[in-house]
C-alpha cells in the first residue's frame, strides 16, 4: 500500500481492484459500419394508449415503450391510430415538404455567404409538424433551435423567417439574434435562446400562469436530449410536477448534441422518457419519424393538460440526418452510412408512401407538389433578399443597438449611443436608413 | 412601520391593485417567509397568487419569466441573495435579455425581492451583497432602499416597471436602523422620521438618489445598511467632516446628476459599501468619478467597502466596514 503524497496522488487500497472511470462510446465511429442494434423498437400496436387522464404512476410501461402508427411498409394501425383525414395528413406532409425546401434553400443560402449559420431540421421535421397539427394556435410554444416546422405549420410568413436569417432591413428582431433564432408572438413562438433549456422552466411558468388565471391555453416546449443534462430540465420537471402545470415537454433525442452522442446525457443508462417518472410526470416514448404517432401522442398530451391531469413528458426518437449547424462536419465523428441506416426511415417518405398505399396521393402529385414548394421558397428568398443579406454587411440603422435594453433609455447608454453614433460619422461611415417591417 | 412592515404593505397594496402581481418563492405562502415579509398574503389573495416554490432558484426564476411573458407581474423571493447564483443564468441570459433580443415582443416584468448585505451573523452563505455581478450585466435594474418609506415606494414602482429588477432588501435593516456598533443595543423604526410610511399607493422613482445631509466638505456615496453606519458615524466623531451623505437608491439606473454636482461641489469623494472590493460597484462610481469630476477633485476617490475574502462567521464585525474603518477613512480623504 502506498500513501498518497503529492508525488503520488492516488492511493491504492491492499487487495482492493483500481477503479476505472467509464467514459461512454458510442457504437460506431467514422470508418465503422453504423450499429443501431441498441435501439429497442417495439412492433406498431405493442404500446398501449392509456386514457389521457391515468395517473402517472400507471404509465410507467410508456417511458420505455415506442408510440407507434406507421408500419414501415406504410400501413397505420393499432391504439394510437389517429384516424386522421387525408387532407389533415396531406397538410400535413405538405408542411412537412415545404420546412424541408426551406431549410435545403436557406443551408444554401449560408454556403453562398448570404448568411452566418444555419440550422436545418432534415430527419425530425414530424417532431415539429405534428406537434403544431395536434396544439390550438393559441397554445403557446417554446422551442429549441431546430423547431421550425412549427413556425411553417402555423402558415408563418416565410419571407418573415429569411429576414430573420439574413438579419436584414425588414427583421424584426433588428439583427441582434443569430439566425434562426426566431420570436413570433402572433403565432404563440416564444423568443428563442442560445443558451440550452432555458426555455423548459420558462414554459412551465407560462403554463402555470395560464392555469392560475384559469386561461384554457396550455404550453409545450422542446429541448434536444443533449441538454436534459443542464439543471433548467431538472427544474421545469419539479415544477411542472408540483404544480400540475398544463405543459408538454419534449425532448427530441435525435441521437447527436453536436458530436456527443445520446450517451453522453446518459442515455445508455436509461431512456429520456424514464426521466420524467422520478418527477411523476406522464410519460410517452414516441416514434418520432411517424408523423401519425407524434400526432397522436401530442394531442394525448394536449388532452390530459386540458383536463387538469398535469404534464406529459414526450420523447422523440428521431435521427438528426444533417450537421448540427453549417458550422458542423459530423463525418469528424460519426459513421457515415448512418443517416441511411436509420431504423426509423424517414418521417417525410413514411408519410408519403402512407397516402400512396391509401390511395390518397402518388408520385407525380408529390413530385409537382415538391416543384411548387421550391418555387414558392425561391420566390420568398427573393422577396426577402430585397431588404438585404447579411453578407452585405450592415442593415441595421445604427441606434438599433442601443433600442430596448431597457423600456426607456437610461443615460449611460444615451451617451454610448451618442459616442457610437459620433465615432463613425468621424470615420466617414454612412449610417443606415430605417425600413418598416413589411415595406 | 418596519421596512419588513414597509415590504409586506408594498406588496399588499399592489396586489390589490393589479390581480396579475403574484407572489412567489421559497416558504412565502402559508409561512409567510422566513423574514415575515410575505405574512397574510396568501391568505388574503389565495394559493394562484401566492404560492411556495421548490428550493431551485433556476426553477423560481425561469417560471417568472415565463409567467411574465405571459402578462402577470411575479415577484419571486430569493430567500437569501447568497443563493441567488442557481439563477444566474435566467436573470442574465434570459429575464435581462428578452425585451431586448425579441424587439420587445416578450417581456421579463419580473421583480426579485431578495434579503441581502451582513451583520446577523450569517456567515459566508448567508451574509454576501451581490450587487455589483448584476449591474455588470445590461437589460437588469438594481434597486436597493435603506428605509421603511423608500422600501415601500421603490418596491411598488419595481413591481410597476416593465423592466426585470433586482430588489435588494438589507436585513440588517428590517428591524430597526443600524448604527454599526456591533456591541450596542440595536435601535427600533420607531420615532424614525422615515418610518413614518404612508397608506396605500404611492412610488419613489427608481433612478433618482436621496440626499440624506448636506456639507460642503466631502461627498460620500453609499446604499442600504451603510447609508445608516455612515450617518452615525458622521454624528458620532467630533471632528467629522461636514459630508454630503447620498444614498443612492438604484445602481442601475443610476442618478448621475447628483453625484456630479455634488462631488464637483465638495472636491472630495468616498465610496462606501458592503460589498467586496475588487471589480465591486464602488470601483464604478469611483471610475464615473474621475471621468465626470477629475478636474473638481482635491483628493483621490477612496473606498470603503468589504474585504475580498468570503464573510467570515466569526470575524463578521472585523469584516463590517463599520465606524473605525470609516473613521479612519474620513481622516485620510480629508488631509490628502
Amino acid at each position: 500500500m502506498m500513501a498518497t503524497t503529492p508525488e503520488n496522488p492516488v492511493w491504492t487500497g491492499a487487495n482492493r481492484p483500481p477503479l476505472r472511470l467509464h467514459v461512454p462510446q458510442p457504437p460506431a465511429r467514422p470508418g465503422e459500419a453504423p450499429d443501431f442494434s441498441a435501439q429497442a423498437i417495439p412492433p406498431v400496436g405493442e404500446t398501449p394508449r392509456p386514457d389521457p387522464d391515468t395517473p402517472a404512476a400507471q404509465m410507467q410501461g410508456h417511458a420505455f415503450g415506442l408510440v407507434r402508427v406507421l408500419d414501415l411498409d406504410g400501413t397505420a394501425s393499432g391504439p394510437w391510430d389517429p384516424q386522421v383525414s387525408p387532407e389533415v395528413a396531406l397538410a400535413m406532409l405538405r408542411a412537412m415538404a415545404l420546412t424541408r425546401a426551406f431549410d435545403d434553400r436557406m443551408f444554401r443560402a449560408q454556403r453562398q455567404g448570404k448568411t452566418s449559420f444555419y440550422m436545418k431540421s432534415l430527419g425530425e421535421e414530424a417532431v415539429s409538424i405534428a406537434a403544431a397539427f395536434a396544439l390550438d394556435d393559441e397554445d403557446m410554444l417554446f422551442p429549441s433551435y431546430r423547431q421550425q416546422g412549427l413556425l411553417i405549420a402555423r402558415n408563418h410568413d416565410l419571407v418573415d423567417m429569411m429576414n430573420q436569417i439574413y438579419s436584414n432591413r425588414a427583421d424584426r428582431m433588428k439583427g441582434r439574434q443569430l439566425p434562426i433564432m426566431y420570436s413570433v408572438k402572433a403565432k404563440g413562438f416564444f423568443s428563442i435562446s442560445g443558451n440550452l433549456a432555458t426555455q423548459l422552466p420558462q414554459a412551465v411558468g407560462w403554463a402555470m400562469a395560464s392555469a392560475a388565471r384559469g386561461d384554457t391555453r396550455i404550453a409545450a416546449a422542446w429541448l434536444g436530449e443533449g441538454s436534459t443534462a443542464e439543471g433548467d430540465f431538472h427544474s421545469a420537471c419539479t415544477f411542472a410536477s408540483v404544480y400540475r402545470a398544463p405543459v408538454i415537454l419534449n425532448v427530441v433525442n435525435n441521437q447527436w448534441a453536436i458530436s456527443s452522442f445520446s450517451g453522453m446525457a446518459g442515455g445508455d443508462e436509461t431512456t429520456f422518457a424514464a426521466r420524467g417518472l422520478g418527477y411523476g410526470i406522464a410519460t410517452l416514448r414516441v416514434d418520432g419519424n411517424d408523423v401519425l404517432a407524434v400526432l397522436a401522442a401530442t394531442r394525448w398530451a394536449a388532452e390530459r393538460a386540458r383536463g387538469n391531469h398535469g404534464p406529459t413528458m414526450i420523447e422523440h426518437v428521431t435521427y438528426r440526418t444533417e450537421g448540427h449547424s453549417t458550422s458542423d462536419d459530423p463525418s469528424a465523428y460519426r459513421s457515415a452510412g448512418e443517416a441511411a441506416a436509420w431504423p426509423l426511415g424517414d418521417p417525410l417518405l413514411r408519410l408519403k408512401d402512407h397516402l400512396i398505399k391509401q390511395g390518397h396521393w402518388d408520385e407525380e402529385r408529390h413530385a409537382a407538389m415538391e416543384a411548387e414548394l421550391m418555387e414558392q421558397v425561391r420566390t420568398a428568398q427573393k422577396a426577402s433578399e430585397r431588404h438585404g443579406i447579411l453578407g452585405h454587411g450592415l442593415n441595421q440603422p445604427l441606434d438599433t443597438m442601443f433600442e430596448g435594453v431597457f423600456e426607456h433609455m437610461p443615460w449611460h447608454l444615451a451617451e454610448q449611443e451618442a459616442q457610437m453614433l459620433a465615432e463613425w460619422q468621424a470615420a466617414g461611415l454612412p449610417d443606415i436608413k430605417r425600413e418598416e417591417p413589411g415595406a | 412601520m418596519t421596512m419588513i412592515q414597509a415590504i409586506n404593505d408594498a406588496l399588499d397594496v399592489t396586489m390589490q391593485r393589479d390581480d396579475t402581481v403574484t407572489v412567489m418563492g421559497e416558504d412565502v405562502g402559508f409561512f409567510g417567509g422566513v423574514f415575515r415579509a410575505t405574512a397574510g398574503l396568501q391568505a388574503k389573495y389565495g394559493t394562484s397568487r401566492v404560492f411556495d416554490t421548490p428550493i431551485s432558484e433556476c426553477g423560481i426564476i425561469g417560471v417568472a419569466i415565463g409567467m411574465g411573458a405571459y402578462g402577470l407581474r411575479p415577484v419571486p423571493e430569493i430567500q437569501f441573495a447568497d443563493y441567488i447564483y442557481p439563477a444566474l443564468d435566467q436573470l442574465v441570459s434570459e429575464a435581462a435579455r428578452l425585451r431586448y433580443r425579441s424587439a420587445g415582443e416578450f417581456t421579463a416584468p419580473i421583480t426579485v425581492r431578495s434579503p441581502f448585505g451582513g451583520g446577523i451573523f450569517g456567515g459566508q452563505t448567508h451574509s454576501q451583497s451581490p450587487e455589483g455581478i448584476f449591474t455588470h450585466c445590461s437589460g437588469l435594474k438594481t434597486v436597493i432602499p435603506s428605509t421603511p418609506y423608500d422600501a415601500k415606494g421603490l418596491l411598488i414602482a419595481s413591481i410597476e416597471d416593465n423592466d426585470p429588477v433586482l430588489f435588494f432588501e438589507p436585513k440588517r435593516l428590517y428591524n430597526g436602523p443600524f448604527h454599526g456598533h456591533y456591541d450596542r443595543p440595536a435601535k427600533g423604526w420607531a420615532g424614525h422620521p422615515d418610518a413614518q410610511v404612508p397608506e396605500g399607493h404611492y412610488r419613489v422613482e427608481i433612478g433618482k438618489a436621496r440626499v440624506v445631509r448636506e456639507g460642503s466638505d466631502l461627498t460620500i456615496l453609499t446604499y442600504g445598511t451603510m447609508v445608516h453606519v455612515v450617518a452615525s458615524t458622521l454624528d458620532e466623531l467630533p471632528d467629522a467632516p461636514k459630508a454630503d451623505l447620498i444614498d443612492l437608491r438604484s445602481l442601475i439606473p443610476l442618478d448621475i446628476e447628483t453625484i456630479e454636482a455634488s462631488v464637483k461641489k465638495t472636491g472630495r469623494c468616498l465610496i462606501v459599501h458592503e460589498a467586496t472590493r475588487t471589480s465591486g460597484f464602488g470601483a464604478e462610481l469611483s471610475a464615473l468619478v474621475q471621468e465626470r469630476c477629475f478636474h473638481h477633485l482635491e483628493a483621490p476617490v477612496q473606498r470603503v467597502t468589504g474585504f475580498d475574502t468570503p464573510y467570515p462567521h466569526a470575524l463578521e464585525w472585523a469584516y463590517f466596514p463599520g465606524p473605525v474603518r470609516l473613521a479612519q477613512a474620513f481622516k485620510q480623504i480629508m488631509k490628502d
